[in-house]
């Protein structure tokens, strides 16, 4: 298995009696409640902690982007790879952003993953997003053209990382008579292409896709959902005419790790609760936005993300196993029995959630790396005689 | 009074028309709500004359072609349905989303029109003067803003709908997205084209529209030269809900002077 660490960076500091006047806070809580001293403790804090997973031997880091939120702050999450480049030398860096449909010009996007790669020397990995549905009212965009947008402007950004000779793009949303973009990435054909998801079965079709075979990865859901997807992923590969392997899967949870499960449940209750009850909540018309999704995907996101919108517990997220929480032999178990049974080999911990002191966050990372990850290794990778497929060949 | 449902063919789109009373002929186009929240002024006016009260084009019991992707489709759509039923003579009626398609139909051509009438439309932007939002606050609370009355509001959420107007509901509201998201429920050429309108143009507006406040009829007013403003008293942004009577009395008079 390949072991992958998230870090959210949220804005920790909320006044509660601000956040109480508001119902998210995405999108309406005024950036008041931002104080700059404290977000620039806490960017150097996190970053900090994202350059230990090097050390502790993790596989990758990854980044995600959001807007106009204390949930997180990196909404250009290019330039925390920036940063992290340099202080790094052997990590992989998967950034789960770069919203492209966001985006007035996916080249821009190229050029700067390019310029990532080559800095980095091919460590990077691209996990392509929409973005959720409330960056579509933060930023004007009209989000029934989300999914149009999201598909061309890759098509854009693939091609113009793999061409070498200049070529013309006639698109619907992109129209660019010139392409020629300089540098080109590192890797060859081209970065890695992840996409993380929330599920959807849109997703699933555009990911498995024989021309693309891009990994797929199922975040922050209830259990069986995880297993569906990937199931489907599978199917659908199947009837496509190609067989989908654990390396074109990955399961990205809330990850605490302590000494015994009743410390790790004690420990992690209030700051994974902050996550879910202070940071991630959206009301349901912002965080679907008409178009945002099919009216099928709409239906099955209320059984399958069941955090979204009601208020939640540890107890509740463990009993849908949508986190993994306890003693290093508790998680390793349940962390082996998850990928034997779904069928991945890429774990994304989210090793940092909503209130979580810096502490109990070294912690526990220094835990899952001592006594989790060297026991996992063999998991799902593939033996001598069936050589790793490659989930990516154009 | 006839009431008559007909699925019209138009270019192979299936579109749903209802053609209500006899008369001189209005042609209503339906707000954001769909044209049977306004069955209580169509209703009224087919009293007097014949109101032909199409579904917009991805709306209600019309198809949702694939072309459809602004507001200029929608007013060539209806473009297309005048030639195809032959229509001359037509009052023009619009609310709102219908209002705009009123007038982006009308600075195209007037060529089958007699006069055009707005309440409480879409279409142009004032700065400094915020529109109400429909997709940032929760339905529930955008239908609150409709009303200079709160017990309307009350009424209508009193009831749950059912599964099929969930559906509508959603179906609607994709296509007010796809033509109205950016610049909200604006088109910024629109404004610039007013003066073809030459025609008898009335500009309905209720005194408390939180929608679109009252200076959106000023604003159409100074545009549109030969306009005439009635503002209708203690009437919010749904006038055809809230005020049905005094909305309909003032159509027809304007109609019937045209």
């Amino acid at each position: 298995m390949k072991f992958f660490y998230f870090h959210f960076m949220p804005y920790l500091h909320l006044d509660p009696q601000i956040r109480a006047e508001y119902d998210s806070c995405w999108m309406v809580l005024p950036n008041r409640a931002y104080d700059p001293k404290r977000g620039h403790e806490l960017y150097n804090r996190y970053l900090d902690e994202l350059e230990l997973g090097e050390l502790l031997g993790f596989d990758g880091l990854c980044l995600n982007e959001h807007h106009s939120t204390a949930y997180g702050m990196m909404p250009a999450p290019n330039l925390i790879c920036a940063a992290l480049a340099r202080r790094t030398k052997r990590i992989k860096i998967a950034i789960l952003g770069n919203a492209t449909p966001l985006r007035d010009h996916p080249l821009m996007v190229a050029e700067e993953l390019a310029m990532l790669d080559n800095i980095m020397g091919g460590r990077l990995i691209c996990g392509f997003v929409r973005g959720i549905g409330v960056e579509y009212l933060v930023w004007g965009v009209n989000p029934t053209y989300s999914h149009e947008r999201f598909h061309e402007s890759q098509e854009l950004i693939v091609r113009a990382w793999t061409a070498t000779e200049p070529f013309a793009f006639e698109g619907k949303h992109y129209h660019v008579p010139w392409v020629n973009i300089w540098p080109r990435p590192y890797q060859e054909p081209h970065p890695p292409i992840w996409t993380p998801t929330n599920g959807s079965t849109e997703t699933v079709e555009w990911a498995a896709r024989t021309d693309h075979r891009y990994k797929y990865l199922q975040n922050l859901s209830a259990a069986d959902a995880c297993k569906r997807y990937m199931a489907l992923y599978r199917d659908v590969a199947h009837r496509n005419g190609w067989e989908a392997t654990p390396a074109h899967l990955g399961w990205g949870c809330p990850v605490y790790v302590a000494e015994t499960d009743a410390i790790a449940e004690r420990e992690m209750k209030p700051h994974i609760e902050s996550f879910y009850n202070t940071f991630f909540r959206n009301p349901p018309h912002r965080f679907v936005p008409p178009g945002y999704m099919s009216l099928e995907s709409m239906r099955r996101l209320a059984v399958d993300k069941i955090p979204v919108f009601g208020p939640q517990t540890l107890e509740n997220l463990m009993k849908h196993g949508i986190v993994l929480c306890g003693s290093p032999k508790t998680v390793r178990e349940q962390l082996a029995h998850n990928a034997k049974d779904w069928g991945f080999d890429t774990h994304m911990g989210a090793f940092h959630f909503g209130t979580l002191p810096h502490e109990l966050t070294v912690k526990s990372l220094r835990l899952f790396a001592e006594s989790v990850i060297p026991y996992l290794r063999d998991v799902n990778e593939p033996t001598v005689s069936q050589p790793e497929a490659e989930y990516q060949h154009q | 009074m006839t009431t008559e449902r007909e699925l019209i063919e138009v270019r192979g789109v299936k579109l749903m028309m209802r053609d209500l009373g006899a008369g001189p002929r209005i042609l209503y186009l339906h707000g954001f709500d769909g044209a049977q929240a306004a069955s209580a002024l169509t209703g009224r006016l087919a009293q007097e004359f014949r109101v032909l009260i199409p579904d917009h084009a991805g709306m209600g019991e019309t198809d949702t072609p694939p072309w459809l992707e602004t507001i200029h489709d929608m007013a060539y759509f209806y473009l297309d349905l005048l030639d195809t039923l032959d229509l001359d003579d037509l009052h023009l009626v619009g609310f709102d989303l219908g209002g705009w398609i009123a007038l982006e139909i009308a600075i195209r051509s007037t060529e089958r029109l007699r006069s055009l009438t707005l309440i409480g439309s879409a279409g142009i932007h004032v700065n400094g003067v915020p529109k109400g939002d429909l997709f940032m606050r929760s339905p529930d609370v955008v239908l609150r803003s409709l009303f200079a009355d709160p017990a309307k509001a009350d009424a209508i959420l009193s009831r749950k709908p059912t599964r099929e107007e969930e559906d509508t509901l959603i179906k609607n509201r994709f296509t007010i997205a796809r033509v109205g998201w950016h610049p909200p429920l604006t088109d910024p050429h629109l404004a610039k084209w007013l003066h073809r309108i030459q025609l008898p143009v009335h500009i309905i507006w209720g005194d408390t529209d939180r929608l679109f406040p009252l200076d959106y009829a000023r604003e159409f007013e100074r545009s549109i030269s030969g306009s005439r403003v009635t503002v209708l008293p203690q009437c919010g942004h749904a006038a055809h809900i809230e005020k049905p009577e005094a909305l309909a009395s003032a159509i027809s008079t304007f109609v019937k002077e045209h």
